[in-house]
């Protein structure tokens, strides 16, 4: 594999992301052998699906920036047929899904072509449009506002804010040679993903007070709390690795990435409360579906990018 | 080399559809027979609903999964009848009787006693996307005939979503499949009828799907 497209630092995290892993693994697997009785199958399943979800991370971001676009149009992809699939929508609409469909390959085109103003308003304008206008033609009135409300949400969080994580590769004015937009990838992505894992962790050990109980009654102050300290120090650390960011804007990205991150995560949880399911779907074992996992990606992808290239690009 | 050809077809083209344009949610998975005789009993909302039952098989039980079809709809023209027959292997039966002493299911019994696993649709044909019809007692009538052989009850959903009868567009869903128990004859076809019948409406309230409309 050529990892020409990874700088020295980046490489360095991805090893550390493994190192992390392994000690995981050995972890979940000593727990059992002490205590035989309990059953870790889940805690294994989940350490499992991050080995392969951090292998085909590191494979994308590897093979370069097209690919790396490819992979993330495809996390679109499969993040938006997950919320259609969960939503009750109406049998007139068939159609207007498939132009709602559509939108995933020319947004992540607009990134692979580095065109930043189509990036930003193609959504927003043209898909609303498009969208608005193909489903009043199929003039079905009933529930129209439910449906052309949840179907406009559902491209804006899994097409519109995913793809702000692949825009990171391509912005310009980059000067820290190649593999620059691979590092504010995997720092954006990594300090996500840990902030759910630490959120979680230290809900459970230190958890007290609830915090939004209807949504999600798993989330305690503490938990956030502890999650956006971690989040924070992790951001500060990495920062100077992977991205061009001083430590107090490395401080404000953590406390965004933190505070962002727990609002995606329990919006997917609102979502799913109204519906009446407990996962998104079963794509990944342990953590259920595609959604479960990029939820909080979906909240600070926009934030971190825009907040980045006001900054920096 | 149809065989082969055949593999191909399942491994790589219905596959990537199935699993990546479309997407499985597989309830009861571990239920699923290890080979053959089965029949897998479903409903039927769409043409994909073989290539689904196909999928969850795995590809080495592949040369002996025959799908049940109707003749007259599969075998309408030469090109028709040669990819319904050899690639995807259907048995082809009749729906109407030409001789009044004619058998129409023995091609599927023939094949059970082979130990082929054999994917039976009792509506008979796709009925209104993500809706039960009155089921044909046609499977009742096979059962009889080979009580030894299980029946595994299939529900699907979302394929009527996905590419209803009359539609040529495909538009992904992710679909949901609900395996339940096998079942065997029990002595009398109405009370088989009953127990498919039940089994199926359980799988369904296992989905709690809301009606498509």
């Amino acid at each position: 594999m050529n990892l020409l497209h990874l700088s020295r630092e980046v490489q360095w995290v991805l090893g550390g992301i493994a190192v992390l892993l392994v000690v995981a693994t050995a972890a979940a697997w000593l727990l059992q052998r002490r205590r035989p009785q309990a059953d870790y199958r889940e805690l294994t399943q989940r350490i499992n699906a991050w080995w392969v979800m951090v292998a085909v991370f590191a494979a994308a971001l590897a093979l370069g920036p097209t690919w790396s676009i490819v992979f993330f149009a495809f996390v679109s992809f499969l993040a938006l047929k997950e919320f259609l699939s969960l939503i009750p929508t109406r049998r007139a609409d068939r159609r207007v899904l498939f132009w709602a469909y559509l939108t995933v390959p020319v947004q992540y085109w607009w990134v692979a072509d580095g065109y930043f103003s189509m990036f930003v308003l193609f959504i927003p304008v043209w898909g609303l449009f498009i969208v608005t206008a193909r489903m009043v033609l199929m003039q079905e009135t009933r529930d129209f506002l439910r449906a052309i409300g949840t179907l406009q949400w559902g491209m804006l969080t899994t097409v519109f804010a995913l793809s702000h994580v692949a825009y990171l590769l391509v912005l310009p004015g980059q000067t820290g040679g190649p593999g620059e937009g691979a590092g504010l990838v995997v720092y954006l992505v990594l300090l996500t993903e840990l902030n759910d894992v630490a959120q979680y962790v230290w809900g459970k050990s230190l958890g007290r007070r609830k915090i939004v109980p209807t949504v999600s009654p798993g989330k305690t102050f503490e938990g956030l709390l502890g999650g956006i300290v971690t989040t924070t120090v992790m951001a500060v650390l990495l920062a100077p690795l992977l991205t061009p960011l001083d430590r107090w804007q490395a401080v404000a990205a953590g406390l965004m990435i933190g505070m962002g991150g727990f609002l995606g995560d329990i919006t997917i949880s609102s979502v799913k409360r109204d519906i009446g399911v407990k996962d998104s779907g079963t794509l990944i074992a342990g953590h259920g579906g595609v959604l479960d996992r990029v939820n909080s990606l979906m909240a600070t992808a926009p934030l971190f990018f825009h907040f980045i290239r006001f900054f920096h690009y | 080399m149809i065989r082969a050809l055949r593999w191909l077809f399942f491994a790589v083209l219905v596959r990537g559809i199935v699993l990546v344009v479309l997407g499985l949610n597989v309830r009861h998975r571990e239920r699923l027979p290890q080979g053959g005789p089965a029949i897998l009993a479903a409903n039927h909302n769409s043409h994909l609903d073989t290539l689904v039952l196909i999928s969850l098989l795995p590809l080495s039980l592949l040369p002996r999964i025959r799908p049940v079809a109707a003749a007259d709809y599969f075998l309408r023209n030469r090109w028709v009848g040669w990819f319904a027959t050899r690639i995807i292997g259907i048995i082809p039966i009749a729906r109407a009787r030409s001789r009044p002493d004619e058998d129409l299911l023995a091609p599927v019994q023939q094949a059970l006693e082979r130990g082929d696993i054999v994917l039976f649709f009792p509506e008979g044909s796709r009925g209104e996307p993500e809706r039960f019809k009155p089921l044909k007692s046609g499977i009742a009538r096979l059962v009889e005939r080979c009580p030894a052989v299980p029946v595994y009850p299939v529900y699907l959903h979302g394929l009527g979503k996905a590419l209803p009868k009359g539609e040529a567009l495909l538009v992904p869903f992710f679909l949901d499949v609900f395996v339940g128990q096998p079942l065997g004859f029990g002595g009398d076809r109405d009370g088989f009828m009953a127990a498919y019948r039940a089994s199926m409406d359980a799988l369904a309230a296992e989905g709690g799907f809301p009606p498509w409309e």
